[in-house]
């Protein structure tokens, strides 16, 4: 190493990396729980990307019309288009409703009923009675639940006084040579210094990926940190080909616009005007489930009926429920649409088109968030010391599709369960064997490396390539030789980091240095999309194969596993899907045929 | 007439005056120029801060400040530093000084601004680089006033507190603020004050926000806490807070709400 480096150490029971919705559940839950925890996060928590988040959150409260938790966990496998595992799905959606009660005690300000209860609207794929007709299920803050969200929680880890290290850069995780999770190395922003957090658990709850493509409703920040560190490790990801498009990204600034839109009565029309929805699916329509819709814009587009001059995009329409619901249920979509479309909402339509939005692949974890690193005689072995929530993880309850609504749910139960497995299997102020010398050794190497790269190409440059080559060669369909020219170009881009140049060399918010750290991971990340996306031969939820058009239950109803090789190679392996529920309140639901 | 006196005259400490930086022009070809001048400092040198203008070809750029920000750091000087995230105004991470006004630049349209765009970090605040400012004191003050629901009344075991929409209505205007800072950044009371205990309009609308909620039962406390020269009664309803605000909140008004309680109860 050309310099040293000033280096910090730490220790604490546990870390959390990350500071969305799951993260500060868990800070939050850990902290509660005794445990000395410290959470790391490469934002001021109220900047993670859980802000974003409009509609809601599932649970089967009932407050509008009778609901059932066995009705949402139906739902949700059948969204997942039954790649989702059982078990952690059914333990979602009945820990669903105590989840969102203690949000409402923790203060967060649900939008409520004339009674007081909390509010909830209809969402697309949530039914009663096993998919009868829709149910209002989305829990809702108006259309900012996120942001209510992250500020109730920032603000219960302040009431129980957690300790942030707000604008820290996780590197890479320190691993023990009996292969447990022992750390973290991390880069403070502020003054530049190195860190070493020691832990018995490390938490990971880095969020998504979003950012490996072009159009994105995604923040900036949201580059698969976690899953690139995991990778890194030697520890496989799960499921990475599934990727969601929301239907209703704006057209051009592709900022989201939630589907409480539809939700609360809104549809789409085509250049011809026609409600198209009514085709593709006849009893939901507009709210049928994220994929279908996203592939029926798709096709809409394709065969000519697309809007405008370039006939490349579609239009949401919410003017009909009037001024004066828009700026009480809708009142952010109003002013998102006004900004970034031009476009006054209460009276014309909003230019839309289906644009990256969330990552169902991730971190495998078992539903109390513990990682997976499954072994030929063990598919849910355990990698010890390390846990994974939210986004960043893989439990799986999303499966090859995630239903709207169902990502908060998520970050608030398996960012408890993750606490609540920790108190069983951990001891506070417990003691820890020492780090080993050259434990953050590797992570000084690449980050150095990169401070004082001085090729040719900007990261800037780098980046657009990965992100156009994800969004023309992995979209909302795909197919064999489209995948395989994406893999090239992926291979060619990837190589091309070599070349990169930057030219902040200094250590103190240094974002030069950031963004490119971001893009190894974003890069990552990248390629374990494409290429486990060129593995599974069939179609399924999100993953649209024009070569594969129908789901192969005999085939392909198991997990992929993608593992990064030493020589920079991909490994793939597989993990059967949890078919049966946790307890004998519910019946596994058989795979069907999804029709919405 | 009233003769003018003469204002005192206050000179910047020597390390603060800022110089001219570099100017990089506009690739050529380019017609629809528009040049931003960005406040530019770098901790690592001795140098005073500087102004560099960049030329920018709008035709090739997003319609917001932020996206010129970002052209810049990707295609002219990677060096430049700012804090994004969310890029539609909901995250608050990029709030700057931009012609002349806080705001967050991710929502502020380029074309709004006539002429030259001038870019400066918040006022008033200690730049750690560029742009970047050091909120840590802004955050400090948030979690003093304990922003979270403070009630001895048990929440009921199996179901939520009930609160009605008339009830619920009163947090509108309230829940909504992004913590971007701006309005505490445009107070000249908090430029003063707002390290010797002054709280500013940020902190104090997100005491409003638990004080006008039904299920917080905290309201003497809450007000106890605020009542001392400092704290609530350094705004001097100058306005700038609401004047400022990117997502048209009014901290003003949530400021004076809660000094009529603090009357009501003598």
């Amino acid at each position: 190493m050309p310099e040293s480096y000033e280096v910090s150490d730490h220790t604490f029971d546990v870390v959390v990396v990350g500071a969305g919705g799951a993260g500060l559940r868990a800070t939050l839950g850990m902290s509660a729980a005794g445990f000395s925890t410290a959470c790391i996060t490469k934002v001021y928590p109220t900047r993670s990307h859980t802000v974003a988040a409009q509609g809601g959150i599932g649970a089967a409260l009932g407050n509008m019309k009778e609901d059932d938790w066995r009705w949402h966990m139906y739902d949700t496998v059948k969204g997942s288009d039954w790649l989702g595992d059982q078990d952690a799905i059914e333990y979602m959606c009945r820990n669903a409703v105590p989840a969102v009660l203690e949000l409402e005690h923790f203060g967060l300000p649900f939008s409520r009923r004339e009674d007081g209860k909390i509010y909830q609207r209809p969402f697309g794929g949530h039914t009663r009675n096993y998919g009868e007709d829709l149910v209002p299920r989305s829990c809702a803050a108006a259309d900012r639940t996120g942001h209510a969200m992250l500020h109730t929680l920032y603000q219960q880890c302040l009431k129980h006084q957690a300790q942030f290290f707000n604008e820290y850069f996780a590197i890479d995780l320190i691993m023990g040579e009996d292969g447990a999770c022992r750390g973290v190395v991390a880069w403070c922003l502020e003054d530049g210094t190195i860190h070493r957090f020691r832990a018995q658990t490390v938490v990971l709850a880095t969020g998504g990926a979003g950012r490996t493509y072009f159009s994105s409703t995604l923040a900036h920040i949201c580059t698969g940190d976690g899953t690139a560190m995991v990778a890194r490790a030697g520890l496989p990801l799960q499921d990475m080909e599934f990727v969601q498009f929301h239907p209703t990204g704006i057209y051009g600034a592709g900022c989201l616009i939630t589907e409480a839109c539809r939700g609360e009565g809104g549809y789409l029309t085509n250049a011809e005007g026609e409600r198209f929805m009514e085709r593709y699916a006849p009893s939901t329509k507009d709210l049928a489930s994220r994929d279908v819709i996203s592939r029926a814009m798709t096709i809409e587009i394709r065969e000519g009926r697309g809007v405008g001059p370039l006939k490349d995009h579609m239009l949401l329409h919410v003017e009909h429920l009037g001024a004066e619901a828009l700026h009480e249920k809708l009142p952010g979509i109003v002013e998102t649409a006004h900004i970034f479309a031009g476009v006054d909402a209460t009276r014309e339509p909003i230019p839309v088109l289906p644009t990256c939005h969330y990552n169902m692949g991730g971190i495998p974890t078992n539903y109390h968030g513990e990682v997976l690193r499954p072994t030929a005689e063990d598919p849910d072995a355990v990698c010890p010391g390390l846990m994974a929530v939210g986004e960043a993880a893989c439990a799986s309850v999303h499966g090859a599709n995630r239903l709207g609504t169902n990502s908060l749910t998520d970050l608030v139960v398996f960012g408890r369960a993750a606490a609540l497995r920790a108190a069983e299997i951990t001891t506070a102020g417990a003691p820890q064997p020492p780090l080993a010398a050259d434990a953050a050794e590797a992570a000084l190497a690449r980050l150095d490396r990169l401070r004082h790269a001085d090729g040719e190409l900007r990261t800037s440059v780098i980046r657009l390539n990965m992100q156009r080559t994800m969004q023309e060669n992995a979209a909302v369909f795909r197919e064999a030789d489209v995948l395989a020219e994406g893999w090239t170009r992926l291979q060619e881009v990837d190589a091309s980091l070599d070349d990169i140049k930057l030219a902040d060399r200094s250590l103190i918010w240094n974002s030069d240095l950031m963004e490119a750290l971001e893009l190894e991971n974003l890069m990552l990340n990248a390629k374990a999309v494409m290429f486990s996306a060129g593995i599974r031969e069939e179609s399924r939820g999100a993953h649209a194969r024009e070569d594969f058009p129908k789901r192969d239950d005999t085939n392909w109803m198991k997990h992929t596993l993608a593992t990064l090789k030493k020589d920079g190679g991909w490994d793939i392996g597989f993990r059967p899907v949890h078919t049966e529920p946790l307890s004998e309140d519910v019946k596994s639901v058989p795979p069907q045929e999804r029709v919405y | 007439m009233v003769a003018l006196m003469p204002l005192a005259k206050f000179f910047l400490p020597a390390n603060s005056k800022i110089g001219e930086g570099k100017r990089y022009s506009a690739p050529a070809g380019a017609t629809n120029v528009k040049t931003f001048n960005i406040y530019r400092w770098d901790p690592d040198t001795d140098e005073n801060p500087r102004i560099d203008a960049f030329e920018v070809d709008l035709d090739s750029c997003g319609p917001m400040v932020l996206d010129a920000l970002i052209k810049i750091k990707d295609e002219v000087d990677s060096t430049l530093t700012f804090r994004r995230s969310c890029r539609e105004g909901v995250c608050g991470s990029c709030s700057m000084n931009v012609d002349g006004t806080n705001t967050l630049s991710c929502i502020k349209a380029i074309e709004e601004v006539k002429g030259d765009v001038d870019i400066y970090p918040l006022p008033h605040m200690s730049v750690v680089k560029d742009l970047v400012v050091d909120l840590s004191t802004a955050f400090a003050q948030y979690a003093a006033i304990e922003p979270w629901l403070q009630a001895d009344t048990p929440a009921p075991p199996d179901s939520e507190r009930l609160q009605s929409p008339e009830e619920r209505k009163q947090l509108d205007g309230l829940w909504e603020c992004v913590l971007c800072f701006c309005c505490s950044a445009s107070c000249p009371s908090y430029w003063w004050n707002g390290e010797r205990g002054y709280l500013g309009p940020a902190t104090l609308l997100q005491a409003q926000r638990w004080v006008a909620d039904s299920r917080d039962e905290a309201t003497g406390h809450r007000l106890d806490e605020l009542e001392d020269e400092m704290r609530l009664f350094r705004c001097h309803t100058i306005m700038n807070c609401t004047v400022t605000c990117p997502k048209n909140l009014n901290p003003g008004k949530a400021i004076g709400e809660i000094k009529q309680l603090m009357i009501k109860r003598g």
